[in-house]
């Protein structure tokens, strides 16, 4: 199943779902309380549950199958593009390490073998892997959702203050910051509402650690 | 989980954090969190000093009159292996919960527009 953690509900990421047609459960999540319940920081991730509901693999970065726009642009960058922030987007993603072939054959292989396959950790491994429950981004969490709902009840300058206070405790949270930064601006480029951008803060913490390197 | 009055359910309480107050204590999982007679009785309780004792932070906009009561602070993110329970809004209408692909593998996926 998917899970859009999106804000602006259907309306944001409807289209996507309507044209990718899935046959698969697709959902919405307008609070991100995939954050909250999984410890997710960014997308796409995935998480493996096996038959008994129980989890075999916590959330990690997760491209299962080939990144289309990343090969189109891997030794060929949209040079042609005039905005430079695009421009330089298109850059720092080039330098991120996703391995999407990696995932999707670990995925097939758990699919193929179940509990028998490697890629499938104990319940121990996976309350280990997962993220501690730290008092930051907890209270990152509670800004973020008291954000989400002013904006949702129709006061989104009033939410404003408290995804900005989100961004500042949980700054690894790439939800939190993506999901704001695009309700300012599509492109995410700086604005007045929020101090920082996805292009300065890529290359603050480094697109190496945009997303986690996968542990398989 | 979000709240006009610090005076919670037992129900909206284990739903928005997936902990339920119990006369032993604050129980998720395998894992139960003992309370001192904190929620011990009745059908609503006072959710500031059970917040305070697992490290949930509290966040009030006095504007609107609404709380948000951030997760607990304790341990890991995931207190066991087990999935949490989750239902959303399905995009051909509806509510889907997770719980419902038991018996399949699943592969849970979220993405965003942005």
């Amino acid at each position: 199943m998917t899970v859009a953690l999106d804000l602006g509900g259907w309306d944001a990421a409807g289209p996507w779902v309507e044209r990718a047609n899935p046959t698969h459960p697709s959902c919405v999540d307008t609070a991100h309380l995939l954050d909250e319940l999984f410890g997710i920081v960014n997308v796409p991730s995935g998480i493996w549950i096996d038959e008994e509901g129980v989890i075999v693999r916590p959330p990690e970065t997760a491209y299962p199958g080939v990144v289309k726009q990343l090969e189109e642009w891997a030794g060929n960058p949209p040079v042609t593009e005039p905005d430079p922030y695009l421009l330089a987007q298109a850059e720092e993603t080039m330098k991120m390490q996703v391995r999407p072939k990696k995932y999707y054959y670990a995925l097939i292989d758990w699919v193929e073998h179940g509990a028998d396959s490697k890629y499938a950790l104990s319940p121990d491994e996976v309350v280990e892997r997962s993220r501690p429950a730290g008092a930051d981004s907890s209270l990152a969490a509670a800004h973020f959702e008291l954000g989400q709902h002013l904006h949702l009840a129709g006061d989104p300058d009033a939410a404003i203050e408290h995804f900005r206070e989100a961004h500042r405790l949980q700054p690894e949270n790439w939800t939190y910051k993506r999901q704001a930064w695009s309700m300012a601006d599509p492109d995410q480029k700086p604005t007045d509402t929020y101090e920082t951008d996805w292009l300065s803060d890529v290359k603050k913490y480094g697109p190496e650690s945009y997303y986690a390197p996968l542990d398989m | 989980m979000i709240t006009d009055s610090l005076e919670v359910s037992r129900e909206a309480f284990k739903a928005a954090t997936g902990w339920a107050i119990k006369p032993q204590g604050a129980c998720k999982a395998e894992m139960c969190v003992p309370l001192g007679g904190l929620g011990a009785s009745g059908d609503t309780f006072d959710v500031a000093p059970i917040a305070e004792r697992m490290g949930m932070p509290i966040v009030h906009d006095e504007a609107h009159g609404v709380w948000a009561i951030g997760p607990d602070t304790i341990g890991k993110v995931l207190k066991s292996a087990d999935a949490p329970d989750l239902t959303l809004p399905e995009y051909r209408g509806g509510e889907f919960s997770l719980s419902s692909l038991r018996g399949k593998k699943v592969l849970l996926l979220a993405w965003a527009s942005w």
